[in-house]
């Protein structure tokens, strides 16, 4: 019996007053593509945020390939992970950023080997034969040493996808990474990641690209307030949407 | 398709015509009053009392090199000293542990909050407060020979300065996206491997300048060692004059030096500013 991937349950997550999760459960099968769709506040983000630790839950819990996250369960209370065993989780997920992040110091190779150089310690001309594959396999190979100022938005995302993959992650999540895109340059982006999810990466997708999803995700799930309102086929929850919110929603967007 | 409509008559075509020089009255005007008070100020000094054959012949004395090199060597370590602790306490500043937090805004405070020559002539004097200083059981010895000119210049300066290069550090990392934080830890480093390692890189392109200034400000500020018979430049121009009574003569020997050395710097600066403007587009100069 496979079990899933990610395993999300009961998640809670406040910004003081505001509750940005509320008992979100879920689970994220290997090699699933989901898309999470919802209007901006509804918590998506700080759901995959969440499960990256780059906000800490509330309440509930969240699995990663079977290992609870961020916390560990001892005599009846839940003691918080050290800052070094997070850091350890967090190399199962990469993370792709709306506004890329790429680090401006460095070139888009530098920026590829940095994590397996510096935080896994591996061999320089091994990582360097790697990182130079991604970028191949992203589309700029002519670009590797080339800083990210002089590379356009759609090209710095690309290099930022790259840099997550060479962690050899086992789940990919994408905040919203063709949101900080000129329109023309959302396609070239889009395009590598449908490459990625026919490679057979798990994914979790944040995106207002409709089109996007109902092409390549597998599963789709709609948010509001916090909360999952609708979830299942891309083709039934864009087409033939059961609750008022999600087809309100819908009708918004296109 | 309608034909282009003619266009009016009375605006004739400019083009081919030059911009004509303007005359620039108020330049010309400024430049010969300045020239007129700088000569005067020329005629004055070379008719006061001044012996320039004395400035000449020290200038290159011997001593006065000696104190230069004396007065660079403090400068440079005590700089070193002042940016170390400076790193150091701008993390601690900004770490989330609140004891850390506390201790590094007291250290500020102290060290700011009191004049840098009180400070130079504590650390002479800490002998009067502790006879014998060391490791209980392990080593001791009397403060008097210990607490050097030399060690007490490094130990006033440095550790004043690294209460205001803290303040600049940190202002460079605050200015570091917060971003590049996350994208740090999402490949999964650590808060001191990410500061090491993406923040303060970058934070340097943004602290260089200001950081440029301190030193600056360091090589003057170790003219204030001499009250504690640090053998520095001006220290020992004034050991000098002592001697032949030619005050004036030698401060304009220590003066010249200090803007010699301070004019040397500013291209150091430029080519450090490069160094770390690695991958952002250049603002015009």
């Amino acid at each position: 019996m496979t079990k899933p991937l990610v395993a999300i349950r009961s998640v809670a997550k406040n910004f003081g007053e505001f509750q940005a999760l509320r008992s979100v459960s879920l689970d994220v099968w290997p090699g699933e593509v989901m898309c999470l769709i919802g209007a901006s506040g509804s918590g998506k983000t700080t759901l995959l945020r969440c499960i990256n630790q780059l906000a800490a839950i509330d309440a509930g819990g969240i699995w990663l390939d079977g290992e609870l996250l961020g916390v560990r369960e001892q005599g009846g209370r839940l003691h918080r992970l050290s800052e070094r065993e997070i850091g350890r989780q967090r190399l199962k997920t990469g993370m792709v950023f709306q506004r890329f992040n790429l680090f401006p110091h460095k070139t888009a190779l530098e920026n590829v080997t940095e994590g397996p150089l510096q935080v896994q310690g591996r061999k320089s001309d091994e990582v360097r034969a790697e990182a130079l594959e991604l970028l191949r396999r992203v589309g700029l190979s002519a670009k590797a040493d080339a800083y990210p100022a002089q590379l356009s938005g759609g090209q710095q995302q690309r290099v930022a996808i790259a840099r997550a993959l060479a962690m050899k992650p086992m789940l990919m999540l994408f905040d919203e990474p063709t949101s900080a895109l000129d329109p023309e340059l959302v396609g070239e982006v889009l395009a590598v990641m449908k490459e990625l999810a026919k490679s057979g990466m798990t994914m979790m997708v944040v995106t207002h690209e409709l089109g996007f999803a109902r092409e390549v995700a597998d599963r789709v799930v709609y948010m509001d307030q916090g909360a999952i309102v609708e979830q299942g086929r891309a083709s039934d929850v864009l087409g033939t949407p059961r609750e008022e919110r999600t087809k309100a929603f819908l009708s918004a967007v296109i | 398709m309608k034909p282009e409509p003619a266009l009016a008559e009375g605006f004739p075509d400019l083009s081919g015509m030059q911009i004509a020089r303007e005359p620039h009255w108020f330049r010309w005007l400024s430049a010969a009053l300045i020239t007129l008070v700088l000569a005067a100020i020329a005629r004055a000094f070379a008719n006061g009392q001044i012996e320039w054959s004395y400035v000449s012949r020290f200038l290159t004395a011997k001593v006065i090199l000696e104190g230069i090199v004396n007065t660079m060597v403090m400068a440079v370590l005590a700089m070193a000293l002042g940016i170390f602790l400076g790193i150091v306490v701008a993390i601690m500043r900004l770490s989330p542990n609140p004891v850390l937090k506390t201790v590094a805004a007291g250290y500020t405070w102290l060290f700011r909050g009191t004049p840098l020559i009180l400070q130079l002539l504590l650390w002479f004097n800490l002998a009067l407060v502790f006879p014998t200083i060391g490791i209980p059981g392990l080593w001791s010895a009397r403060a008097v020979d210990v607490m050097t000119p030399f060690l007490a210049a490094l130990l006033g300066l440095g550790i004043n300065q690294g209460a205001y290069t803290s303040e600049v550090m940190r202002a460079g990392m605050l200015s570091v996206d917060i971003g590049q934080y996350e994208a740090a830890q999402a490949i999964g480093m650590g808060r001191l491997r990410a500061l090491r390692r993406i923040v303060l890189p970058q934070a340097m392109r943004v602290v260089i300048p200001p950081l440029g200034n301190e030193f600056i400000g360091m090589v003057k500020a170790t003219s204030l060692a001499s009250v504690i018979q640090y053998p520095e430049l001006l220290h020992n121009a004034e050991n000098i004059y002592y001697a032949n009574s030619r005050v004036i003569e030698l401060l304009i020997v220590a003066g010249l030096w200090y803007l010699l050395v301070v004019s040397i710097l500013t291209p150091l600066q430029m080519l450090l500013e490069r160094r770390f403007a690695r991958g952002t587009l250049q603002l015009s100069r």
